[in-house]
């Protein structure tokens, strides 16, 4: 063994030593980001690593394969890296989850690939991210692919960045390559609309391990946290939480038991808000008034609901409720409507033409769309608009005009995540096209369709 | 509008969020057992024929726990199926049977021994079945035309596992196919597929081996007896204690000790190992998941450590 593999040193706990159990309520959601080969996987490999939260058999596992691929030191992104073909490649191809826990957070981290033609994974693992760590190669600074996916990230909501400026220890360690690319991506993450407090610039070194856990003597001129104290201790963002009670019904519950013999509930998951027992409420589309009678869970019945929360809703009425309906706050509703302005982030190799059929699914409802109008594309490389594009490829952004086979209760995305999201699908074959965003929530691209 | 009223709808990114009200941070637990839940009522409603594969195993109780809630107060609306090895141990296929009787439940049992019977599918060299399972779950699958299938398979189990996605498209063939997986964007799960595509559903693809114990624990679920310590006649194979059963015994110069050991995870028995422990409380099995360093697969399955792409090379052909 090589003195870097000495380094390291496998995790074995002294048996017999109090465990402290890694057991939060404070949990960050966080994925990684940036063009292929800048070191995501061997970041989040080291991270898994120096917080010992990599496993004995695991660890080994990556010695053998290291030593058989003829590497002198181990290649910690084959923690991540789980499919043959990536293996092979050695590149990432879909969204790895891991889970670490640390004595101060719960982490559930996506690890996500760079190559632009799996962007789309990439998307799925930034779509629940709660922060992203952007990582650049120091030698060759913000790439194309680096603004996409900070493009894609800012289209997202995705409320906190890192910048990891990796590989630091390939520049020397030298300050001003480090300030040079912090200054020109803190002024494109501006232009996207994020807040300088909001974006975080670290100089690491995920294959030897400056700065992500300790902080490294080898950047003296470096004041800031290491990578994790920084993921430690970063205010967690919640969703934002504009808007009152929201809930897609999933399914209705009736038992009709001799126990139960006019149960009638409506079970779903509280996508925005609160709901409590009295509360006034309205079912959309119909646009049903009616009172809730129970919040009912699975561990008996409770006063209030708040988002993210499986319950079962009575109403007072006997009225139709079916799944695909939204039940909402009367006060607060959302627009009902069959045709809105929307952005999608195109998935397919198929490009998006106008008036092509369409699904929509949102909430618990799919229907038939068609993009009446291709109104604008992002170019994300110069963060403009261009005007009625012909059609939408794989990979771009787009502000559309959609029109729906019935109405939908649709928020804005900037409002609230959970009801103003909605996936495309191909009514050929089921597959999944693109992420859609009610309304415009980029900056950039609000501000070029403005005229 | 103005740029000024746009760029005021996007101010989410600069807003912080720590000044402003923020909802009520739910446990963690919390947020599994609803993700789990909403999982199963997607599925309820999009699809024709859903079933829960069951095992008897802990997460596969785990799993009909949350599927019991999900539907409460009515009773879970989809049957169990189990591709039974012939290799089981006995005390898991009682509770099996207990639980299925005690929620009334539909089962409905694949057997490989069938198939070896009537040489549609031939013993290995090494008498492992877990590998023998793919095609009589894919023939149940067909006849019983089942449209989605309930795995209990979590991410963290393995680096394969780690990439698969929530709802999982398996072609007509049954394979998963890892380079053409459908992008899963925020909590809406994609479940169209066409006549003979079926999908993989895994509710517990978030869950940590620690979170399914801390689960069990709140909420108090009986499992199979052999999780827990208990005294058992073991031999020692490649690092692992195995027992004898209806899979074999010791082969020469393996010697039969007796040791108190208990199971990380229940699989085919001839290749499913025990651990040493003295853990007999969920308590105790929680202070040892957590001290532990190895993982639950490489402390006692011979199957994943077969190649680097075992678990990867079963699930395309259409594993669990
Ligand atoms: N010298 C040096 N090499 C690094 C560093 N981080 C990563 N590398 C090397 O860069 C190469 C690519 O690393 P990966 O971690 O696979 O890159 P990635 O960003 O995950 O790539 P994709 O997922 O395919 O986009 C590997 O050979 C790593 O060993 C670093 O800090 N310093
Ligand atoms: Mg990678």
């Amino acid at each position: 063994m090589t003195d870097d593999t000495e380094t390291l040193t496998r995790f074995a706990p002294d048996s017999g030593t109090e465990v402290a159990l890694p057991v939060h309520t404070d949990l960050l959601r966080l994925a990684t980001a940036g063009s292929v080969d800048d070191g995501k996987s061997t970041l989040v490999g080291r991270l898994l690593h120096d917080t010992k939260s990599v496993l004995a058999d695991q660890l080994d596992a990556v010695h053998r394969a290291s030593a058989d691929r003829g590497l002198s030191t181990p290649d910690l992104s084959l923690l991540v890296d789980g499919l043959r073909a990536e293996r092979e490649q050695g590149i990432t191809i879909d969204v790895a989850y891991r889970y670490f826990a640390t004595a101060k957070r719960t982490f559930v981290l996506a690890d996500t690939p760079g190559h632009v033609q799996y962007t789309r994974n990439t998307v799925t693992g930034a779509s629940t991210a709660q922060l992203a760590v952007l990582l650049v190669d120091a030698r060759k600074g913000v790439l194309e692919q680096t603004r996409r996916h900070a493009a894609v990230l800012a289209l997202l909501g995705v409320p906190r960045l890192v910048l990891a400026v990796n590989k630091i220890d390939m520049v020397d360690f030298d300050e001003s390559v480090h300030a040079g690319i912090a200054a020109e991506f803190t002024e494109h993450a501006r232009a996207l609309g994020y807040a300088d407090e909001h974006v975080v610039t670290v100089p690491v070194s995920a294959l030897h391990g400056d700065n992500v856990v300790e902080r490294s003597e080898r950047t003296p001129w470096y004041t800031g946290p290491s990578l994790l104290e920084h993921l430690e201790t970063v205010p967690v963002a919640p969703d934002p939480h504009d808007v009152p009670f929201r809930m897609p019904v999933q399914y209705v519950i009736r038992p009709r038991t001799t126990e139960y013999p006019d149960y009638r509930g409506y079970a779903g998951q509280v996508a925005a808000g609160v709901v409590s027992e009295g509360d006034e409420v309205v079912v959309l589309p119909a646009g049903i008034r009616s009172r809730v009678a129970k919040v009912d869970t699975p561990d008996g019945q409770v006063p209030s609901a708040a988002a993210g929360r499986s319950v079962t809703v009575l109403l007072e009425d006997d009225v139709d409720v079916a799944r695909g309906d939204v039940i909402v706050a009367a006060e607060n509703q959302p627009r009902v409507t069959d045709e809105f302005d929307a952005t999608l982030c195109w998935l397919a190799e198929k490009p998006l033409t106008p008036r092509a059929r369409l699904l929509v699914k949102h909430g618990t409802r799919t229907v038939q769309a068609m993009a009446t109008e291709l109104t604008t594309r992002f170019d994300e490389q110069e963060l403009s608009g261009v005007d009625s594009p012909e059609q939408l490829e794989l990979n771009e952004i787009g502000r559309v005009r959609l029109r729906t086979s019935e109405s939908l209760p649709v928020d804005e995305y900037a409002d609230s995540r959970r009801t103003g999201s909605f996936i495309v699908l191909d009514p050929s074959d089921g597959s999944t096209l693109a992420a859609g965003l009610v309304g415009v929530p980029l900056a950039p691209l609000a501000a070029s369709v403005n005229h | 509008m103005t740029t000024e009223a746009i760029m005021d709808q996007n101010l989410d990114l600069s807003e912080d969020p720590a000044t402003s009200e923020a909802p009520p941070q739910v446990d963690n637990l919390d947020a599994l057992e609803s993700e789990a839940i909403h999982i199963f009522r997607e599925v309820a409603g999009e699809f024709d024929r859903p079933v829960i594969l069951f095992s008897g195993g802990k997460d596969s109780t785990v799993l009909l726990h949350l599927a019991l809630k999900a539907f409460r107060p009515a009773p879970v609306p989809f049957p169990l199926l189990h591709v039974d090895t012939g290799h089981n141990f006995e005390e898991v296929l009682r509770f099996r049977d207990e639980l299925v009787s005690r929620h009334d439940l539909r089962l409905v049992v694949a057997r490989v021994q069938d198939w070896i019977d009537d040489g549609r599918l031939t013993e290995r060299p090494d008498g492992t079945r877990n590998p023998l399972q793919t095609q009589p779950l894919l023939e149940a699958i067909e006849q019983n035309r089942f449209d989605a299938v309930f795995g209990g398979g979590r991410r963290d189990e393995e680096r394969a596992r780690a990439k698969e996605r929530v709802f999982s498209l398996r072609d007509s063939f049954g394979q998963w196919d890892p380079r053409r997986q459908r992008p899963e964007l925020w909590n809406l799960y994609n479940g169209k597929h066409r006549a003979g595509e079926h999908m993989r559903v895994f509710p517990l693809s978030n869950w940590t081996e620690l979170d399914v114990w801390r689960y069990i624990q709140r909420e108090k679920i009986e499992l199979a007896s052999l999780y827990y310590a208990h005294r058992r006649e073991v031999f020692e194979r490649d690092g692992m204690w195995l027992t004898s059963g209806p899979w074999g015994g010791p082969r020469e110069g393996e010697e039969v000790v007796e040791k108190t050991v208990r199971y990380r995870t229940v699989g085919d028995g001839s290749c499913t190992g025990a651990v040493e422990s003295e853990a007999y409380t969920v308590d105790d099995v929680i202070a040892e998941v957590a001290a532990s360093h190895l993982t639950e697969r490489g402390a006692t399955r011979a199957d994943d450590r077969m190649s680097e792409a075992a678990m990867e090379d079963r699930k395309r052909e259409g594993y669990f």
